[in-house]
């Protein structure tokens, strides 16, 4: 272990700076601020404010907003924004820890197949459970796909063998993606009316947000992210190469296993209450890696905060761009990631 | 498009007039019917009959040709006894339906060049797609009369809806006919604005519809925001998905923010059949009536 320390020692040099955490966190709150006064209902700053004193005890300040209003912006407009913050920060979280565990660039939390584990289990519902996007039974039946497909792909990847261990994960993850895709396929083309319902799902967003999504999905995603969190020091000593780091000490295939555990069910339970949401896990904490630092001490904590900032700012414009019409958010999330992922590649051939 | 129906109904009459008074009883074929898939024309009374539609299917069974009717597409559930295949509207197999032997086939998408594919093995098909209008929906039945010998019960169908809908229109006093509708396709709120089929039934009554100020790209069927449909406060609430989604007026009533919306207040959500809402067959009469039915609440 006092290998370890001295690996670490090597890399505390290049933590978070304090001015980087501060622009993060300021960036955090702008976001959610925009994200709970910006919509299709114009609600005045002021009037949003003061209803939000009304609801603290001991103030006695009365709100200003007649009561659907008050629906509007507690029951529908503020957990909308909560949710997308907790899911944008699990999948920006997750994508970094995924990017460590597998050296690879490209890997997204979606990498081991837990969008078509999800996918499959929510046409399952859709086709079988006549369930809406309201019941219960379609979250859990994301999870537990999401869940289910990363097992199989787990244990795929590890029969393959020792010696390439990263690229046999990443292989079995494809296989697994594109088994259960065909199963989904299949189902959906069985089921032509579940068609848009499907569609709907696959796009992802936040239009039917409420507080019990959030209390569902809040607790994966605070257990997930802590265990990431705790294990950024570690993902450091693994950049330097699976046997390197084995070399200093760490149990590398436990230590990959917690963290595709971890990563793993706070995805889950983010996709199963939002859909399937693209680019975020891969073009936040590459944005951190370009402009703050490669350590993963500095990139596993931001991509949290600003994972959440930019998909709260995502839905803003999913929301107010055709208004009083929606846009899914997947669209909103690959139209700027996809350009500025160009440009990471471009970054990427060049350093190496 | 009006114009041209109306030159070639007085065409097609001109045509019968002196067939019918030789045989006032008998269909006379053949018959040509200006389908969207271009002037058809049906050699003799078809007895072999598959439909890919479910509306299609509805329409002839209507009209009374239920009984020429071989094989119709998964998705066809109603009337019940119907001749239920594994065949798929979406994802038509040329090569399964021709196994049928079929003398007409009956789609409403031309999906992979069906319509083209099954003519080049001298099978007639006509392609009736979804109605943009009301005339439009008379006219499929119509033309699916014609087409399989019954045009005289079919336009004894298409007279008795109208009938039908201008009482339950009258049924509606006119107080009420200026209400506000949200018309929900799936719990994500998609809606249907007033350009659709089923949106002109709404206007019909007289009825404002709440997606039409939400269509910016006049797609028909916007997707909307929940803030927006709660601060509309319709006075209706139409339900299309209860049976893809279970949704219902108490699912309405315990959404986060909805419970203070007009229509929930006034027990104006009403639910509908999926299908009676989507289709463009006779059932349109029950949809209408449904809607009636709480828009006479006061």
């Amino acid at each position: 272990m006092a290998a370890v320390g001295s690996a670490e020692a090597a890399v505390r040099a290049r933590g978070v700076s304090r001015p980087w955490r501060f622009l993060a966190g300021v960036f955090l709150v702008a976001a959610l601020l925009i994200g709970l006064g910006v919509g299709p209902v114009d609600i005045g700053v002021s009037a949003i404010v003061e209803s939000a004193l009304s609801h603290l005890p001991f103030l006695h300040v009365h709100s200003p907003l007649s009561s659907l209003d008050e629906a509007v912006l507690w029951q529908i407009r503020a957990p909308r924004v909560v949710l997308a913050a907790i899911v944008g920060g699990m999948l920006a979280i997750a994508g970094s820890s995924y990017q460590g565990v597998f050296h690879n660039p490209l890997a997204d939390p979606y990498l081991l197949g837990v969008a078509a584990g999800a996918g499959l289990g929510a046409t399952l519902a859709i086709a079988y459970g006549h369930v809406g996007h309201s019941g219960q039974l379609l979250p859990l039946s994301a999870f537990v796909g999401g869940l289910a497909a990363v097992g199989a792909t787990y244990v795929l990847g590890r029969s393959a063998g020792s010696v390439r261990v990263v690229g046999s994960f990443v292989l079995a993850g494809v296989t697994v993606t594109l088994f259960l895709t065909a199963i989904q396929t299949f189902v959906q083309q069985q089921h032509s009316n579940t068609l848009r319902d499907v569609y709907a799902w696959i796009l992802g967003g936040f239009s039917t947000a409420n507080w019990s999504q959030v209390e569902v999905a809040a607790p994966y995603v605070a257990l997930s992210s802590i265990a990431i969190l705790l294990h950024r020091r570690m993902l450091d000593v693994l950049s330097v190469g699976d046997e390197e780091a084995t070399s200093l000490g760490v149990n590398v295939p436990r230590l990959r296993l917690v963290l595709v555990i971890a990563a793993t069910a706070g995805t889950a339970a983010a996709v199963s209450v939002s859909g399937l949401i693209a680019f975020v896990g891969i073009i936040v904490p590459h944005t951190i890696r370009l402009l703050v630092s490669t350590s993963y001490r500095a990139v596993v904590p931001l991509s949290f905060v600003v994972g959440a900032g930019f998909l709260v700012l995502a839905d803003v414009l999913a929301r107010t761009i055709v208004s009083p019409a929606e846009l899914p958010i997947g669209v909103v999330t690959a139209f700027f990631g996809a350009p500025f992922f160009a440009v990471v590649l471009r970054s990427a051939r060049t350093m190496r | 498009m009006l114009r041209r129906s109306l030159v070639l109904v007085a065409a097609l009459a001109a045509l019968f007039v002196p067939l019918a008074a030789a045989k006032p009883n008998a269909a006379s074929f053949p018959v040509t019917i200006h389908a969207a898939n271009g002037d058809v024309v049906i050699k003799s009374r078809p007895t072999r009959i598959v439909s890919l539609s479910p509306t299609g299917t509805e329409d002839l069974f209507a009209v009374g040709a239920g009984s020429q009717v071989i094989a119709v597409d998964n998705d066809s559930n109603y009337p019940k006894n119907a001749p239920h295949t594994t065949l798929s509207g979406y994802t038509p197999n040329v090569e399964a339906i021709a196994g049928y032997n079929p003398d007409l086939v009956v789609v409403s998408n031309d999906i992979g060049g069906v319509v083209e594919s099954l003519q080049s093995l001298h099978v007639t098909v006509l392609l009736e797609p979804a109605a943009d209008t009301i005339a439009q929906a008379y006219d499929e039945i119509r033309q699916l009369g014609t087409a399989t010998g019954h045009q005289a019960q079919s336009t004894k169908v298409v007279t008795g809806m109208e009938t039908a809908l201008t009482k339950i229109l009258r049924s509606v006093p006119k107080s009420n006919r200026h209400l506000t509708v949200y018309d929900e396709l799936d719990p994500t709120y998609y809606s249907a604005t007033s350009s659709t089929f089923i949106g002109r039934i709404f206007k019909l009554f007289g009825f404002k519809n709440i997606a039409d100020a939400a269509d910016t790209t006049h797609s028909g069927y916007p997707q909307l925001n929940a803030e927006y449909i709660v601060t509309s406060n319709p006075a209706i609430v139409v339900l299309a998905d209860t049976v893809c989604c279970g949704q219902s007026a108490a699912t309405v009533a315990a959404r986060p923010g909805w419970g203070g919306i007009s229509a929930v207040k006034h027990k104006r959500v009403v639910a509908v059949n999926d299908d009676v809402a989507s289709r463009w067959g006779p059932r349109i009469v029950d949809f209408a009536r449904a809607i009636a039915a709480v828009a006479r609440k006061q």
